[in-house]
């Protein structure tokens, strides 16, 4: 009851689709995010583009983070962003990052995927960039 | 599937037709600014009434998040829908958070009955965020059976559930020691259902009798409620068939006593009403703010030719005025 004026937070959903059981990168995101004042929500391991796309809309979040290792980003994004499309969710944006080989990145992009981030970005970059583009969501 | 979007004039209709996506966005709205919503939720309102609510409270760690699932599990296996609102804190530095109750209840993220809203506490206290009173008439609105609201678990602070919830669960761990078990004090005035969870742990058996012992102790009278102990492990699904017959049996006390029931109706009203008018005049208060006669009499009060509690006094009767 402390706060007085409403007060907005993007929200984001890491997930983790596929089955890479590594989250370190994942988690590395999430704190950042939440460090400049994005509510997280975080999946958990081994998720299914389904269910990554219902919780996105149950949790009503600006954008999608898709952390992926397995080399399974070419079908599980574009996955991904294709479901949000059929559910008349396209406006939320979908970004990836992982290990992710530079030949494969156009090809995600000209599939819908907004941006992806590879291991050399910096926090602070990818935090500056989602900032920017939920802003342009919002206005 | 293309869809309208969602607008004012259709988000209503919407959520009473299940639509996910406007339920999600609705909830957004809530939490993002109550006023603006607040004459749709108006219209959402003779929708509700339908759902039972449990709170679920105990300290981090507890293990909470786990025991939901479960519940969850449960609650399905016997044909009821579920709606859970999962509350995790807010960094009080950057104004964000990190919702992970989810990672534990995964295996329902495909389920249609069951629709899980993760939310924050955006800095207020009491273990639930102020958007939660609305957010359980949304999932009530579509008509979920049981709605499960795990709190931020700050313990005894938690007391804003207990005036939401028709049964409020809270869970005891053992082995934490004799400082933590004292100050276990007030939980008899929050618990209708006591969960010892993570009972394969030691200390269980001790952990039990003072609960016990506790309950002989507190003053209940001849037609209480006296709230049972049950003894989980959450993490093998031991124990939670035992607490959701606990739940169903509470709520059947609360249907057989009327008294109480209104009791607990009027406690719910009363505090919500409170709590959106306290909202409504912070608003204003704020909007007041940027007035001229705000600043005029500010200057007053530099100067020192009148007191800040006369210029309150006076910015007050401005506004009630003006609401005449
Ligand atoms: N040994 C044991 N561990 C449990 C039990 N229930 C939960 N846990 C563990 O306790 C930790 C915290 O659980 P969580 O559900 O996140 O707690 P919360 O913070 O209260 O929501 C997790 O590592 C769980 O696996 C239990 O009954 N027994
Ligand atoms: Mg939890």
């Amino acid at each position: 009851m402390s706060q007085s004026t409403p007060s907005r937070n993007y929200r984001v959903l890491i997930g983790k689709p596929g089955l890479d059981g590594h989250d370190r990168g994942a988690k590395v995101i999430a704190r950042a995010l939440r460090d400049a004042g994005f509510e997280v929500i975080y999946s958990g391991l081994h998720q299914t583009p389904e269910m990554l796309v219902n919780i996105a809309l149950q949790e009503d979040v600006d954008c999608i983070g898709l952390s992926i290792l397995s080399g399974a980003h070419n079908t599980l994004m574009p996955d991904v962003v294709k479901l949000l499309n059929e559910q008349g969710a396209s406006d939320i944006f979908v970004f990836g990052g992982g290990i992710i080989p530079d030949e494969d990145i156009p090809k995600l992009k000209d599939q819908g995927v907004l941006e992806i981030f590879t291991p050399g970005t910096s926090t602070s970059d990818v935090v500056e960039f989602l900032t920017k583009a939920c802003e342009k969501r919002h206005s | 599937m293309t869809k309208t979007p969602l607008n004012t004039d259709n988000i209503i209709q919407r959520v009473l037709d299940k639509d996910i996506r406007a339920a999600g966005r609705l909830m957004r709205w809530v939490d993002d600014d109550l006023d603006k919503v607040k004459p749709l939720l108006a219209q959402l309102f003779e929708h509700t009434g339908h759902a039972r609510i449990i709170g679920i409270t105990g300290n981090p760690g507890a293990g909470k998040s786990t025991l939901v699932n479960q519940l969850i599990k449960e609650l399905r296996q016997r044909g009821k829908t579920v709606g859970c609102i999962a509350v995790d804190p807010t960094s009080p530095f950057s104004g964000g958070a990190i919702l992970g109750d989810r990672v534990r209840m995964q295996q329902h993220a495909l389920d249609s009955g069951v629709f899980i809203r993760s939310v924050a506490t955006r800095g207020n206290l009491g273990g639930i965020s102020r958007s939660t009173p609305a957010i359980v008439h949304i999932l009530d609105a579509m008509k979920f059976d049981v709605i499960l609201i795990e709190t931020v678990g700050v313990g005894q602070d938690e007391v804003d559930i207990v005036r939401l919830a028709d049964t409020s669960v809270v869970l005891n761990v053992p082995g934490l020691g004799d400082d933590i078990q004292a100050s276990k004090a007030g939980i008899l005035e929050i618990a209708d259902l006591l969960v010892i969870n993570k009972a394969d742990r030691d200390g269980m058996q001790r952990l039990r009798r003072e609960l016990r012992t506790m309950i002989e102790l507190g003053d209940f009278e001849e037609n209480d409620w006296k709230p049972p102990v049950i003894e989980t492990i959450a993490t093998s699904s031991q124990g939670i068939d035992n607490l959701a017959d606990a739940i169903f049996k509470h709520l059947e006390w609360l249907d057989t006593h009327q008294d109480q029931k209104h009791e607990v109706e009027l406690e719910r009203h009363h505090h919500y009403i409170g709590l959106v008018a306290m909202g409504e005049i912070e608003r204003i208060v704020q909007h007041e703010r940027a007035s001229e006669r705000w600043s005029e009499q500010l200057e007053k009060v530099r100067t020192r030719e009148i007191s800040p509690y006369e210029a309150a006094q006076t910015l007050l009767s401005y506004i009630i005025e003006a609401k005449r």
